[in-house]
C-alpha cells in the first residue's frame, strides 16, 4: 500500500526569536531547548519534524503542554512560518505559494477547529457555520443551504438563529465543526478541539467525529494531550516532546512497544484492556482446539468478558470471516501489564 | 550702568555690543522712566539675566518684546502657505456647519422634534430614552431656548460626525502599525492636556473670524482624541483566537477588518464616540468666544454683562442637553452590546 501522503512535513524546524535563521545551525547541531534558551534567548518550537499524513486518516499529534503541538498544526496552513523545512500538501510545497494562493488554499483545502471555538460573537449560528462560504463570496442561498445542512448533520438543527453566547460549550464546538465542514475542504485541522469540554460531552463529540469520518473520509489532524482520546481517534499517532517527534506509528504498536520512558509513563496509566485490540496481541495460528472465534478488532475487555475470566482458554482470531491468528488467554493477561514493570528491574528497553 | 556690563567686558564683546547700540527700541522700564513715573531704582541691582536686562548691558541682545514680535512675524509669514493648504481642506467643514445650522434654525420645531425622536428610537430601541429626549426638547422650546439649543446640537452633530470619520481610520491605522501608534499618542496627549484657549489663538489668525470652521476645527481637535484612542484600543483588544480563525479560513485583510475586527471593536468605538460627543459639548460652549453660536453665547452674555438669570437658564439647558446626549449615546451603545447587530 504505497499512497502518496496528503500532507508531509520534511525536516521542519521552528525557532521563535528575532534571529531564528542564525540560531538554526545550533539547533541542527543538536543543542537542547534549554541550552538554546539560555545561551541564545531563542525558543526551540519544533525540531526536525518528519511526518506523513495519509488521505482519509486521522493523524493525532499528542504531547504535554508546551511540547509544540499547536505550533506544529499551525505550520500546515502557515499561520506560523517555519524556520526551515518543507511542508507538502498534495505534493505542493506550500512555502512557495503567493499570498493569494495561500489564501485560496486556506479557503478550499483546509479548515480548522479551535480549542476555544473562536466563533464570531456578533453573528448567528447559521452565519458562523457559513463563514467559509461567505469568505469565498458564495451566493447567500448557497451559504445558508450548505450551512444549514451541516448544522443539521452535527445535531444543531433549529439553533440557526441563536447567537454563540446562547449555546453551551459543546454546542458551540458543534458550530465550530459545522463551520469546518461547510468549507468542504479535504483537510481538517483540530487543535485540542475537545479539550475545553467536560468528559461526557467530550465522548459525544469524539463519537460524532468518528461517525462523520466514516462517511466523509477527511484527512484530519487532531491535537490532544489526552492519551485516551488519542487512542480512540488515531489511525496514526505522533508523539511530541520538547518540539521533537519521539515516536510515531500505529497506536496499538506504540502501546505494545513504547520506545521511550516518556511514552511508557504516558501509557502506564491507561486501561489497556479497553484500548488494546486482539489483533495487537494475537499469535500465529496453530492447530488445536479453540474455545471459540473472536474478532481481531475487538478489544481485550470484551474477550475477558466472553471467557468469564478463565485463563486456560484459547481462542481463534478471525478478521472478515477468515482466521488470522490465535490468542491464549494467558498471553492476554500478560499484555495487560504495561512493559514499564521491566524498567523497574533495570532492563529498560531503548 | 547695567548689571551685566561686566559680563560682556569680560568675554571681550564690548566692541561688538556698542556697534549700533542706540538703535535698539526702548524697554518698558526706559519708557516709564521717560514719562517720569518710574518706580525708584531698588538699591540692590541683581536682576535675573533676562533678555531685557542683558539688552541694557549690550544693545546687540534682543529684548523680549522683539522675540514676541518675531514670533508673530514668523507666524504671519507662514500663514499664507498654511492657508493655501488648510483652506481647501477645511472649507467643507464650514459648509457642513453652515448647512446644518441653517437646517436646524429654519425647519419648523415640530419637524425637528419628530425627526430627532424617530432617530433616537432607531438608535436605542428604548422608549424611556425617547420620552426623556421629548421632555428635554419640549423644555428648550417651552423656555424659548429651542433655537440656541438646536444650534449647539447642530454643531455637536457635525463635529462628532467629522471626528468619527477621521478618528476611526486613524485609530485603525494606529492599531495596525506600532510605529504610528508611538508617533500619534504624544500628539493625542498634547491635544488633551492643552488648555483650550491655547489653540484657539493660532486658529483665530489662520481663519477669518466669523467663519464657522474656526470653531469647528477647535472642537474637532479637542473631541477627536477619545474616538481615536478607543478605536486603537478596541481593535487591539479583539480576541486573537477569532482573528486567527479568520486567517485560518483565508480572510483577506479587508475581510478581517470588516467582518471581525471592527464589529468586535464596536462597543469600544461607541464608548469613544460617547466621550467625543460630551467633549464637543464642552468645547462648543467655550468656542462661543470665537463666534460659535448656541447656548454658549448666552452663557458668555451672562458672564460679560453679569446677567445672572440669562447665564443660569442657558446653563440649565446645557446640563439637560448633556444628559440627553449622554443617555442617548449610552443607550445606543448598550443596544449594540445587547443584540450584537451587524455593522
Ligand atoms: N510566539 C511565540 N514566541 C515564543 N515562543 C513561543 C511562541 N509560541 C509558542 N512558543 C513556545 O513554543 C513552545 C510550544 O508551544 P505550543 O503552543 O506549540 O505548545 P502546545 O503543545 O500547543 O501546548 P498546550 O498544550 O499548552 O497548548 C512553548 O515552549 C512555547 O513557549
Ligand atoms: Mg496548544
Amino acid at each position: 500500500m504505497t499512497q502518496t501522503p496528503k500532507v508531509s512535513l520534511r525536516g521542519l524546524y521552528k525557532i521563535f526569536g528575532s534571529d531564528d535563521k542564525a540560531v538554526l545551525q545550533h539547533a541542527k547541531a543538536g543543542m537542547s531547548k534549554e541550552n538554546l534558551l539560555v545561551s541564545h534567548q531563542h525558543v526551540l518550537g519544533l525540531k526536525d519534524i518528519n511526518v506523513e499524513m495519509q488521505a482519509g486518516e486521522i493523524t493525532v499529534v499528542m504531547g504535554l503542554s508546551g511540547s509544540g503541538k499547536s505550533t506544529l498544526i499551525r505550520h500546515l496552513n502557515r499561520l506560523i512560518e517555519p524556520t526551515d523545512g518543507e511542508i507538502l500538501v498534495d505534493g505542493v510545497d506550500i512555502m512557495k505559494l503567493s499570498t493569494l494562493d495561500l489564501r485560496h488554499m486556506r479557503q478550499n483545502k483546509m479548515s480548522m477547529v479551535f480549542q476555544k471555538f473562536a466563533l464570531l460573537p456578533h453573528r448567528t449560528v447559521l452565519q458562523n457555520a457559513a463563514m467559509a462560504l461567505n469568505i469565498q463570496g458564495a451566493a447567500t442561498e448557497d451559504q445558508e443551504g450548505e450551512a444549514k445542512k451541516w448544522l443539521d448533520r452535527v445535531g444543531l438543527g433549529g439553533f440557526e438563529n441563536h447567537y454563540p453566547s446562547q449555546l453551551s460549550g459543546g454546542m458551540q464546538q458543534r458550530v465550530g465543526i459545522a463551520r469546518a465542514l461547510t468549507s468542504n475542504s479535504d483537510i481538517m485541522l483540530m487543535d485540542e478541539a475537545f479539550s475545553a469540554l467536560d468528559p461526557l460531552i467530550r465522548t459525544d463529540m469524539q463519537d460524532l467525529l468518528l461517525e462523520l469520518q466514516v462517511e466523509l473520509k477527511k484527512t484530519i489532524v487532531f491535537i490532544t494531550h489526552d492519551l485516551d482520546e488519542a487512542l480512540k481517534l488515531a489511525d496514526h499517532l505522533v508523539i511530541l516532546k520538547d518540539g521533537a517527534v519521539i515516536q510515531q506509528g500505529e497506536p496499538q504498536s506504540i502501546l505494545m512497544a513504547p520506545s521511550d520512558p516518556y511514552i511508557e509513563d504516558f501509557v502506564s496509566d491507561i486501561n489497556r484492556a479497553r484500548v488494546l485490540r486482539i489483533r495487537s496481541v494475537m499469535q500465529e495460528l496453530t492447530e488445536g482446539k479453540f474455545a471459540g472465534d473472536v474478532d481481531a478488532n475487538d478489544n481485550l475487555e470484551s474477550l475477558i468478558a466472553t471467557s468469564g475470566g478463565d485463563t486456560s482458554l484459547r481462542y481463534r482470531v478471525v478478521e472478515n470471516g477468515k482466521p488470522v491468528g490465535e490468542l491464549d488467554m494467558r498471553e492476554l493477561v500478560k499484555a495487560l501489564v504495561p512493559r514499564i514493570s521491566s524498567s523497574e528491574t533495570g532492563t529498560r528497553y531503548h | 550702568m547695567a548689571t551685566y556690563d561686566w559680563l560682556f567686558n569680560m568675554v571681550g564683546l564690548r566692541a561688538w555690543c556698542d556697534t549700533d547700540a542706540s538703535t535698539g527700541p526702548m524697554s518698558m522700564a526706559q519708557l516709564l522712566a521717560k514719562t517720569g513715573n518710574s518706580a525708584p531704582e531698588p538699591s540692590y541691582t541683581f536682576a535675573f539675566p533676562s533678555l531685557d536686562e542683558l539688552n541694557k548691558a549690550c544693545g546687540q541682545i534682543a529684548q523680549t518684546r522683539d522675540v514676541i514680535k518675531g514670533l508673530e512675524d514668523g507666524f504671519l509669514a507662514i500663514r499664507p502657505a498654511l492657508r493655501t493648504v488648510l483652506d481647501p481642506i477645511t472649507q467643507p467643514l464650514s459648509w457642513m456647519l453652515d448647512g446644518t445650522l441653517y437646517l436646524f434654525t429654519t425647519a419648523p420645531w415640530f419637524l425637528i422634534m419628530a425627526v430627532m425622536l424617530i432617530a433616537v428610537w432607531y438608535a436605542t430601541y428604548s422608549l424611556s430614552v425617547v420620552i426623556f429626549n421629548a421632555f428635554c426638547l419640549s423644555f428648550f422650546a417651552f423656555v424659548d431656548h429651542f433655537e440656541p439649543a438646536m444650534q449647539t446640537f447642530a454643531v455637536i452633530l457635525v463635529c462628532t460626525i467629522i471626528s468619527a470619520l477621521l478618528g476611526v481610520p486613524i485609530g485603525i491605522a494606529m492599531s495596525k502599525y506600532n510605529r504610528l501608534q508611538r508617533a500619534i499618542i504624544p500628539v493625542l496627549d498634547l491635544l488633551q492636556t492643552l488648555p483650550t484657549f491655547v489653540y484657539l489663538i493660532p486658529l483665530i489668525f489662520l481663519f477669518p473670524i466669523g467663519e464657522s470652521r474656526l470653531y469647528g476645527i477647535a472642537i474637532v481637535l479637542y473631541a477627536i482624541v477619545p474616538v481615536i484612542r478607543l478605536t486603537d484600543l478596541g481593535v487591539r483588544l479583539v480576541d486573537k483566537d477569532v482573528v486567527e480563525a479568520g486567517n485560518a479560513f483565508g480572510m483577506s485583510p479587508a475581510q478581517k477588518l470588516g467582518k471581525v475586527e471592527l464589529p468586535l471593536a464596536l462597543p469600544n468605538i461607541m464608548a469613544g464616540l460617547n466621550q467625543t460627543i460630551m467633549m464637543s459639548l464642552a468645547m462648543v460652549v467655550i468656542a462661543s468666544m470665537v463666534t460659535a453660536p448656541g447656548l454658549g453665547v448666552l452663557v458668555l452674555r451672562g458672564i460679560r454683562n453679569l446677567e445672572l438669570g440669562v447665564g443660569l437658564m442657558a446653563g440649565v439647558c446645557i446640563v439637560l442637553l448633556a444628559v440627553m446626549l449622554d443617555r442617548t449615546s449610552k443607550a445606543a451603545l448598550s443596544r449594540i452590546d445587547r443584540t450584537k447587530t451587524e455593522m
